[in-house]
């Protein structure tokens, strides 16, 4: 443990909204609007945090605790992932197994809060939350059980930045093919097009939404920062798994990293630009898809 | 300490039948219950002496039958399964005399009988766990059926309580028939006594295959692995609660005991028995997780969940006998060390998932998931324990759950990074299976308690509900707190495991390192998990001072302006699982029955869904209705009169004897 390492984590809680920011402006962009300001998802935090609170009469103490370990359970992601130059501040084999299943602590909980509510469109959200993550959870781990055989590493401070540019020459495809697997767990996971649309506003057709629709005030916000710190969580693995180029001074290295992010963020407006969403029966396929992708990089590898 | 194992059986056995003597009174259950807590309070301080020193203790009597003795030896595996179940039973036996004494308004039905048969069921199953001869061991594991048969068939009144008791009775047999015949294949040298069996020479490959396979079958009908199982989801929702509880916590995994105990008799095992149970395991957890998420009803869910977690020790078991195989010390600590903390772990959350399942099944008379909802505000004490317990069983961190299956990924991890194909796949099967798992179970268990415990009520029970008294409230307690315990505290307790692993993997594979590999991996989960609740109280402190002084508010939940909601609008078990349920449906052979509403003016409507258990429908009874078909046609012979079976016998001696005189003229 090294107190950088709680530079990238600060960075992070910082810069996981404008994350959302810049993927809004790309959209924006293609769809001809001018589009919400940059920082809007920090407007919408501290104008919630300043709010009271509405509890439905039918909640308990599990609605209220499902806010708090959201955020709670990205930030400990945090702890795990190496970012830029910047080491993990804990770092043992399997750690990605941990890393894993906090999201997936998160993800019961929320769930849980949805059926509290005893709302039928919470319990629909929350049905398809489950559903849906027993099948990208599988895809992930393998997903990740590629890298560990290409490079040899069991940890994430090893998985992370191990691929340079000569590994891509060596391993082109099956590193291609997991990158996709990899973007598509991403995007499911995270309630983005064309898994879930996060602007749609009408209840029967959400997931995510759906579930937190009796959130408001301060947890409301909690909530939405935790989206979108694992929503940079996830996207730092993406990029730190397979951004080639080290440098060897952690503040480049940052840069470089934080390059990536924006490359991601652009590719993930891009993708919710041009591509449909999925219809709900349509997603198991996309997501056993991604998991097919994940075997045959394994395949590939495995030779 | 042996002669504190032995006071422990005799206490058991002097209490039950003190229990049963005095009838169908109070005292009967305390003496019952506490004669059960002491005999587990010796019986643990004596395993956990052993655990802990690491010195086996061996008892060597004769007896006068043939191939018996009375060999009993606690070393550190018996030690190790002796420890959860003296905890467990301790605390099932207090959870037994709150949850059978004063029903609401009813007279207490079950008595000393009861207490007889849960006393000797605990004794049995200590004896199983330390007999060294074959009869010993064949006769205690009869006496923990039969026992446990008296007990799945306490409320006997019932018709589909004694239809489970027969299947129970039945499947029990079959396996002891398997069992039966591995140990006269393991007891060729002249002798039952377990200390014989792997010693001189080495058996034909021939036979130690055959050897494995019964046991397999033999023992894995005890612990339910697919397609053996079909006697769990019937008789442990017929069981008391406290007895499924006993039931699914300690003696299926005496099936895991016994497959362990004598795997090292067999010598060196080729790949395919790793595999074997690799892929049994595979199928176990994912076939056990689906069907469990088509049950409506609690304790059925919960019999299910068992054979899925079955399953998951099952894998590590495999991965383990491929690292011996490949004489890997590091699969073999991994695969088996992860199967032995499972078995601890799977102990402790399925024993508080069903002593939880009884409370509200004790209090609203039904356990059907459908008719319930809103338990939290009326049984608060109950629902957070059957929380931990969801959370736990899902194997999801900072609990136990997560901590053994953590180990078992981590073993897998190994074996992808292995130079040989074969084991990498193994392990990325592992990888995938166990993933796949761990998120139907997560869904499995959001259904369970977000159905069963939150939301508003579903029927009129449910208001009446009120939370579990002090003796079932106590256990119920103990074990959520171990939950947590257990899982924070993994690294202390990875040496205990670590003891036992010797006697699987034989000595000469060596383990310490991989072990004190596996120990730093677990102090960086605790540290993790340290953060994660640091964390979660750090945004709990900081919303309480946000809102400090803030409007608070109490509405009704969102209803797209709907004037009048009511609790049967909300989502029900049936509908959270149908996603899931659809994307499997192959597998599980669902029958749906949906009356559409018709017509002009639709009046009626109805759904209902029921998913049997496949193996039982379409593999048990085609198979035993064309055995009887088949053994129908000996009964020519069989015919009733006592003269003729007079006449069977002296025929067969007669050949017999001409036979032995044509050998040896």
């Amino acid at each position: 443990m090294s107190p950088a390492g709680l530079v990238p984590v600060a960075g992070a809680v910082l810069l996981a909204p404008l994350f959302l920011g810049i993927i809004h402006r790309t959209k924006a962009l293609f769809a001809g609007r001018s589009g919400p300001p940059l920082f809007q998802i920090y407007f919408d935090a501290i104008k919630l945090l300043r709010k009271g609170c509405v509890y439905s009469g039918a909640t308990s103490w599990v609605f209220r605790l499902a806010p708090i370990v959201a955020p709670a359970a990205a930030l400990t992601a945090f702890l795990l992932l190496p970012q830029g130059g910047f080491p993990a501040l804990v770092s043992f084999p399997g750690d990605f197994v941990l890393f894993v299943f906090l999201l997936g602590t998160a993800r019961f909980l929320t769930v849980l809060a949805a059926l509290d509510t005893g709302s039928s469109f919470e319990g629909m959200g929350a049905s398809r939350e489950a559903a849906f993550s027993a099948l990208a959870e599988p895809a992930l781990l393998l997903c990740l059980a590629v890298a560990v055989r290409e490079s040899g590493h069991l940890s994430l401070s090893g998985l992370v930045g191990s691929v340079t540019g000569a590994e891509w020459q060596r391993a082109g495809p099956a590193l291609a093919l997991t990158a996709v697997s990899l973007l598509a767990i991403l995007l499911a996971e995270n309630a983005r097009i064309p898994v879930d649309d996060p602007n749609t506003h009408l209840e029967l057709t959400m997931i995510h939404e759906v579930m937190v629709l009796d959130h408001g005030g301060p947890d409301l916000g909690f909530i939405l920062w935790g989206q979108a710190l694992k929503l940079w969580v996830m996207g730092a693995l993406v990029v730190g798994m397979f951004l080639p180029g080290r440098t060897g001074s952690p503040w480049l290295d940052g840069a470089v990293f934080l390059a990536g992010m924006l490359a991601l963020a652009v590719v993930i407006g891009t993708v919710e630009s041009t591509i449909a969403r999925l219809r709900m029966t349509r997603v198991p396929q996309f997501l056993v898809g991604a998991g097919a992708f994940a075997v045959m990089a394994l395949a590939l590898v495995m030779r | 300490m042996i002669s504190w194992f032995l006071t422990s059986i005799g206490v058991l056995v002097g209490s039950g039948i003190a229990a049963w003597t005095v009838g169908r009174t109070r005292l009967s259950t305390v003496l019952g219950a506490s004669g059960a807590v002491l005999a587990c309070t010796i019986g643990g301080a004596a395993s956990l002496h052993v655990l802990v020193s690491g010195a086996s203790q061996t008892l060597r009597l004769p007896w006068h039958l043939p191939l018996a003795s009375l060999t009993i030896e606690i070393d550190p595996l018996s030690a190790f399964f002796l420890l959860p179940t003296f905890l467990i039973s301790a605390l099932a036996a207090v959870y037994g005399a709150g949850y059978l004494g004063a029903a609401a308004g009813q007279p207490e039905r079950t008595g000393g009988a009861h207490w007889l048969w849960f006393n000797l069921l605990l004794a049995s199953m200590a004896i199983v766990i330390a007999a060294r001869n074959g009869v010993l061991f064949l006769m205690a594991w009869e006496l923990m059926t039969i026992t446990s048969y008296a007990l799945v068939t306490t409320r006997h009144e019932r018709s589909e309580v004694r239809h489970a008791g027969r299947i129970y009775l039945v499947a029990a047999h079959v396996g002891t028939a398997f069992l039966l015949v591995m140990f006269l294949l393991l007891g060729d040298r002249g002798s039952l006594d377990f200390d014989t069996f792997g010693a001189a020479g080495s058996r034909a490959a021939f036979a130690s295959n055959l050897i494995f396979l019964l046991a397999v079958l033999g023992f894995g009908v005890k612990a339910g692995f697919v397609p053996l199982h079909v006697w769990l989801p019937e008789a442990h929702p017929a069981a008391p609660s406290h007895v499924s509880a006993v039931m699914s916590g300690i003696m299926i995994k005496l099936g895991i005991y016994g497959l362990l105990r004598v795997l090292p008799f067999l010598g060196e095992p080729p790949l395919w028995w790793g595999w074997l149970l690799v892929l049994v395991g595979l199928v176990s957890g994912i076939l056990g997780v689906l069907y469990a998420l088509a049950q409506h009803e609690l304790k059925r869910l919960l019999a299910y969940h068992s054979v899925e977690n079955i399953g998951i020790i099952a894998m590590g078991m495999g991965l383990g006998l491929i690292g011996i195989t490949r004489g890997s010390g590091l699969l073999a600590a991994f695969g088996f060390g992860a199967a032995l903390f499972h078995v601890l772990n799977h102990a402790i959350f399925k024993a508080l998932l069903f002593l939880c399942a009884g409370a509200v099944i004790r209090e609203t008379g039904s356990g059907e998931i459908e008719h319930l909802g809103g338990l939290l505000k009326r049984m608060p004490w109950t629902a957070a324990a059957f929380l931990i317990g969801s959370v736990a069983i899902s194997g999801l961190p900072p609990l136990n759950g997560f901590v053994s299956e953590f180990l078992l990924f981590l073993g897998a991890i190994h074996a992808v990074v292995a130079p040989r194909l074969p084991v990498a796949i193994a392990g990325v099967t592992l990888i995938g299976g166990l993933a796949l798992i761990g998120g139907l179970a997560a869904a499995c268990f959001a259904k369970a308690f977000g159905i069963v415990f939150l939301g508003a009520p579903r029927g009129n029970e449910v208001e009446r509900a009120r939370d579990a008294g002090g003796l079932m409230r106590a256990p119920m307690l103990i074990l959520a707190l171990a939950c947590a315990a257990v899982g924070i505290a993994s690294p202390w307790i990875l040496p205990l495991v670590a003891r036992v692993l010797p006697a699987i993997a034989g000595a000469r594979i060596a383990m310490e390192p991989e072990v004190a590999s596996a120990g730093r991996s677990l102090m960086g989960v605790t540290l993790t998990a340290a953060a994660f609740l640091a964390w979660m109280a750090a945004f709990a402190i900081l919303r309480t001072l946000i809102l400090r002084g803030r409007e608070r508010r109490v509405a009704v939940t969102w209803d797209c302006g709907y004037a009048r909601p009511t609790p049967r609008m909300q989502y029900t078990a049936s509908s959270f699982a149908q996603p899931i349920l659809d994307l499997f449906a192959p597998l599980l052979g669902t029958r749906v029955a949906f009356m559409k509403p018709r017509g002009l003016f639709p009046a009626r409507s109805s759904l209902e869904t029921a998913t049997p258990d496949t193996f039982r429908e379409r593999v048990f009874r085609p198979l035993f209705g064309e055995m009887d078909r088949f053994l129908a046609r000996f009964r020519r012979i069989q015919e009733g009169r006592v003269q003729i079976y007079v006449l069977y016998i002296a025929a067969t001696l007669l050949l017999l004897l001409g036979y032995q005189l044509m050998r040896n003229p």
